[in-house]
């Protein structure tokens, strides 16, 4: 398979792609060092607000930008809640822990990947002051080292396993202040992170799956949006490395990966190409040109509503890019694009010369730009409408990026889009800065405790689709589904609470699918399913109704299984009501019966089916129908 | 010595050296490359510890461990030197910063993990530097102890030296103490310096001053702005709430830790705080302070030892208090329960202890509220047995004053007409009905 668009079928060996993968997880356990449930919630008791300061490295510096950030009094709201908020996770009492339970699912998880857990464990504090974390660090330990995933192309490895605490949800970010969530803060993270040893877009799906199996194996782990978080590390031979955040799905990663890599071989050409036209990064200079005049009565709604705020127009040159940021380095985007991207921190957008005239922007003045900017036929320029200070400033942003144009490809920390591509987020972080955590003493895991784990390790999900075909004679297919859609737990435990396995199986597997077209039906929770079965088991509906229920449910997730059995008018009805039921269908219908006897059962049968649908149980419908049918004739 | 001790004292290892171990694992042998850690204090010392190339530490366990090859000797760390005393700003006021102990700011040696106490004017200019911008700042360790090794020679050993700065022209003091017996040492300051005429201001932090949510920072500027302010009284200035908004200035007396851990710990109990502090304003929250004034302040530091502090509780027995009159006490502050009682069969041995001329003195665990010895009976035949109810003094505080006042005299009628005169704000002349936990 090779990457899509213009480049046709790209080699990969030969333009040396590299890929690693960092994959976090929630378990689904208390905090990692509070015994707090680890649930999230839209219910907000109070607030409480801080600011976090720069630490002192050993010679006495202070990272300059951060300490500017300080002065400028940015602060941090956090929102809690009183019953799942604690101390520990407000910074306000040592840790406790760690979670027992986490760290045992962590050590699973390490031997279920081939890797070696270290034998004692040292929590360190990652320095981390953008206020998510409230103490202004991220405790994290090196749980297991050197693990692999084996695939068709090759082993790949697993330097290290990590148990860490995930972040606060944020909010809002405001200009002063960012809103954070604490509920979030402390849930258990695994981190699972690779070599980048993978060199082919499906292999990095296959590691993916590997390690998503691994990690779903220990049923330790929280499912659901949120609950995973994917990071690609990808570059190429002459490229550089791109950490793409925010992964959700399995089945996007190749798509991203190609991509990634289309945008990193067009970035490239037009590096040669402008390499080729002789310019140097040194020549683009930081040189703003007031042409608000130009724009006094322009047709573009966005510059003139500026201009009326008393905003300005500014425009910089970028000499040799014309014709080069209106390329398209991804479907849809363009370098231009990347630029607008940087200089979204500021503004809106910015306009550049390969897209005009056009958005209300006239030939004419875009003719007078390129006169008193005194641009030749190859040079290009960018323009911003806003007030002065803040084109300036988004200005720089575009010129930083075209300097780095001609490098080639930054390397910077980029977001997955849903379509596949990627867009700019920040630069990448440097160098963790760590300490021992020293409110939390060393965990020594001892041999004999290492023994134990490996030796009652959990069944790996190709395991139990096995295990499911051979006990429970569901198809292969089927049982797949159950174990890749994580339905799998819930799947035993109804079939333990006496369903059979087949009607388990194809309720959770084809109606829940079935459903998908129409209604959300992940808002159909496990407690939902649960509760229609236990109205099954009862008598209380056929399993006919199934469907009906969980559609309704979908659409109004707060009401439960029974009311909605109700409403629907899908509780069984009682044998006498269906016999009256059927009585009222039969006297309807009195004259065929004697016309044609038993002949007429097949229509009775679906008139009464279409009254009793769901209602009634197939069989006893049938059986009275045959009954009455055989009394009359 | 611990096995790690010894495994590195005969493979010839020092922390900071760069190795490769090489260690048995199952069948196998794996590899690990790191720079050796210092050993953890309290393990049982079976693993040696390595920084990671990645910056995480691990233990391995050393009886695993097959050999280990040096790769580099760590050698001596670049060592940073800062300057002492920085030159000082005209126009700012000058106040001198006591060390006692523990950290206001660190500085981290992010190769190795050590965390180091930042105490030279140069770091804290580096580490807080709006604080320079209040004051000049002249800070002095004068001990390094946790504060729960604090004693009464410790006080006095302060109270001179607070008495040597303001007297040497300094327009305020602030004294870094550890929090857990801040209460104490602020109480002690109030009695020994007598003729106070600037601002004594004692902080702390609740939260390690390496890590970047700490309150030591802000602690500290709102110290240093008291500092400078008009009150010439002893105050602990901390966190007022768990956010950092603001922070509040207790009167040294009626100030109390509440809680273990959070940074809002400290509460002024029975009284109103003297004020509330931003960075950059104080807002008074009363004007019945003692003002700033002219004189010099001295330093009375006669203490008597020998006095307890004694919780009375369900079962307690009386042969607690005879083995304090035994041991020589000379005074007791009991920590009475509700109004200030202790049980009946209490009694007598309080009766026997003031017959002794032991001074016993009546607080309540309550903390909150004021003793009162008239409305019960127990507490009238108290009252008989010579004990001296003190009012709606806090026990911590109760406690510091008999030591100054036994140091002054032997009396027990003088004992009993100093310890209920209100000296430095202990006493309150009637209960607000606004200063009941908040």
């Amino acid at each position: 398979m090779g990457a899509s668009g213009a480049l046709g079928r790209v080699n990969y060996e030969e333009i040396g792609l590299m890929v690693g993968l960092e994959i976090h997880r929630q378990l689904d356990t208390f905090k990692l060092f509070s015994p707090v449930p680890s649930e999230l919630t839209e219910k907000v008791d109070f607030t409480f607000e801080r600011r976090l300061r720069p630490t002192m490295s050993e010679l006495g510096e202070i990272d300059p930008a951060a300490l500017e950030e300080f002065k400028k009094g940015k602060k941090y709201v956090y929102e809690g809640n009183y019953e799942l908020s604690d101390l520990v996770y407000m910074d306000e009492e040592p840790p406790r822990g760690p979670d027992r339970e986490a760290l045992e699912a962590a050590l699973q998880i390490a031997y279920l990947l081939k890797a070696t857990p270290v034998d004692e464990v040292h929590f360190m504090r990652k320095i981390v002051i953008d206020g998510s974390n409230v103490s202004g660090f991220q405790r994290t330990a090196i749980i297991a080292m050197n693990g692999k995933v084996d695939t068709p192309w090759g082993s790949v490895g697993i330097p290290t396993i990590c148990l860490e605490e995930d972040a606060c949800r944020i909010v809002e970010r405001r200009e002063k202040e960012v809103i954070y969530r604490i509920d979030r803060l402390g849930i258990p993270l695994v981190e699972i992170s690779t070599t980048p040893d993978i060199h082919h877009p499906e292999q990095a799906k296959v590691v993916a799956k590997y390690i998503g199996d691994a990690l779903r194996a220990t049923k330790k782990v929280k499912r659901g949006l949120g609950t995973i978080r994917q990071d690609l590390n990808v570059s190429i031979r002459g490229g550089a490395r791109v950490e793409i955040k925010g992964v959700q799905e399995l089945d996007m990663i190749p798509l991203i990966i190609e991509r990634e890599v289309e945008r990193q071989l067009n970035l490239l050409k037009i590096r040669d190409e402008l390499r080729e036209r002789g310019v140097k990064p040194n020549d683009i200079r930081e040189e703003f040109y007031d042409v608000t005049e130009i724009f006094r009565d322009t047709g573009s709604k966005i510059i003139a509503r500026t201009l009326k705020k008393g905003g300005k127009v500014l425009a910089i040159k970028l000499p040799k890019f014309r014709g080069l940021i209106g390329k398209e380095i991804q479907p849809g985007r363009r370098l231009g694009t990347e630029m607008a991207d940087r200089a979204k921190k500021y503004v809106k957008g910015i306009f550049h010369i390969d897209e005009l005239p056009n958005y209300g922007i006239r030939e004419e003045e875009v003719e007078a730009v390129v006169e008193r900017l005194g641009l030749g036929k190859e040079d290009a320029f960018v323009l911003v409408a806003s007030e002065e200070e803040t084109a300036k400033k988004a200005l720089r942003e575009v010129l930083k990026r075209a300097r780095e144009a001609i490098e080639g490809v930054p390397e910077e920390t980029r977001r997955a889009l849903p379509d596949g591509n990627t867009q700019y987020m920040r630069p990448l972080p440097g160098k963790a800065r760590m300490y021992p955590e020293t409110d939390i003493p060393p965990i020594f895991i001892s041999p004999e405790e290492k023994e134990m784990i490996k030796s009652s390790l959990p069944e790996l999900p190709q395991e139990r689709v096995e295990r499911y075909v051979r006990e429970y004679k569901i198809d292969k297919s089927l049982a797949e589904t159950l174990v890749n859609d994580e339905r799998d737990e819930l799947f035993e435990e109804l079939v333990e609470k006496g369903v059979k396995p087949s009607l388990v199986a194809s309720v959770l597997v084809v109606v829940l699918k079935g459903l998908k077209k129409e209604v959300p039906i992940e808002n159909i929770t496990d407690n939902h399913i649960r509760e229609a079965f236990e109205l099954y088991l009862d008598g209380k509906i056929a399993k006919e109704a199934f469907e009906e229920i969980f559609k309704e449910l979908a659409k109004r997730p707060e009401k439960s299984a029974a009311q909605v059995a109700e409403e629907k008018g899908l509780t069984l009805l009682s044998e006498e009501e269906v016999e009256r039921i059927i009585e009222e269908v039969i006297q309807a219908n009195i004259e065929v019966i004697k016309a044609k006897g038993m002949g007429a059962m097949g229509m009775i049968m679906g008139r009464a089916m279409a009254k009793l649908r769901g209602r009634a149980d197939g069989k006893l419908v049938s059986s009275l129908v045959r009954k009455k049918i055989q009394e009359l004739s | 010595m611990r096995k790690v001790e010894e495994f590195m004292r005969t493979r010839g290892l020092e922390v900071g050296d760069l190795v490769r171990i090489t260690k048995v694992e199952g069948n196998g042998r794996i590899y690990l490359e790191g720079l050796v850690m210092p050993p953890y204090e309290l393990s049982p010392g079976e693993t040696l510890t390595i920084k990671l190339d990645n910056g995480y530490n691990v233990g391995i366990l050393i009886d695993a461990i097959e050999s280990v090859e040096v790769l580099r000797k760590g050698g001596e760390r670049d060592r940073a030197s800062f300057r002492e005393v920085l030159p000082k700003r005209k126009g700012l006021p000058n106040v001198t910063i006591l060390g006692t102990g523990g950290t206001i700011a660190s500085r981290i040696d992010y190769k190795t993990g050590a965390v180091h106490p930042a105490f030279t004017a140069e770091e804290l200019a580096k580490a807080v530097p709006e604080v320079f911008e209040i004051a000049n700042l002249t800070p002095k360790l004068i001990m390094n102890i946790l504060s729960e090794d604090m004693k009464p020679t410790y006080w006095i050993k302060i109270a001179k030296e607070v008495a040597k700065a303001l007297n040497g022209g300094e327009d305020g003091v602030v004294i870094a103490h550890g929090t857990d017996t801040m209460g104490y040492s602020a109480a002690a300051l109030s009695f020994l310096l007598r003729g106070l005429n600037k601002p004594v201001v004692l902080v702390g932090a609740q939260r390690s001053s390496d890590r970047p949510s700490s309150d030591s920072a802000m602690n500290l500027t709102c110290a240093v702005k008291m500092a400078t302010s008009d009150v010439a009284e002893v105050m602990v200035v901390m966190h007022g709430e768990t956010g950092d908004t603001y922070c509040l200035a207790h009167r040294g007396t009626k100030v109390r830790k509440m809680h273990t851990s959070r940074r809002d710990a400290f509460r002024s109990i029975n009284d109103v705080p003297i004020a509330k502090i931003w960075k950059e304003e104080i807002e008074f929250l009363r004007s019945d302070y003692r003002k700033r004034r002219e004189g010099e302040v001295i330093v009375d530091d006669k203490m008597e030892e020998k006095v307890a502090i004694l919780k009375i509780y369900p079962g307690i027995s009386g042969e607690l208090l005879d083995f304090l009159v035994e041991a020589g006490y000379k005074g007791v502050v009991i920590e009475g329960t509700g109004l200030g009682h202790v049980p009946q069969e209490f009694i007598p041995h309080v009766q026997r202890a003031v017959e002794e001329g032991v001074a016993v003195c009546v607080t309540s665990q309550c903390l909150y509220g004021r003793v009162n010895l008239n409305v019960y009976s127990n507490g009238r035949k108290l009252l008989k047995a010579g004990a001296i109810p003190c009012e709606d003094m806090l026990p911590e505080t109760a406690y510091v004053k008999l030591m100054w006042v036994l140091g002054h005299t032997n009396d027990l009628e003088e004992v009993r007409r100093m310890m209920l005169t209100n000296y430095a704000g202990e006493i309150t002349p009637y209960t607000r009905p606004d200063v009941y936990l908040r």
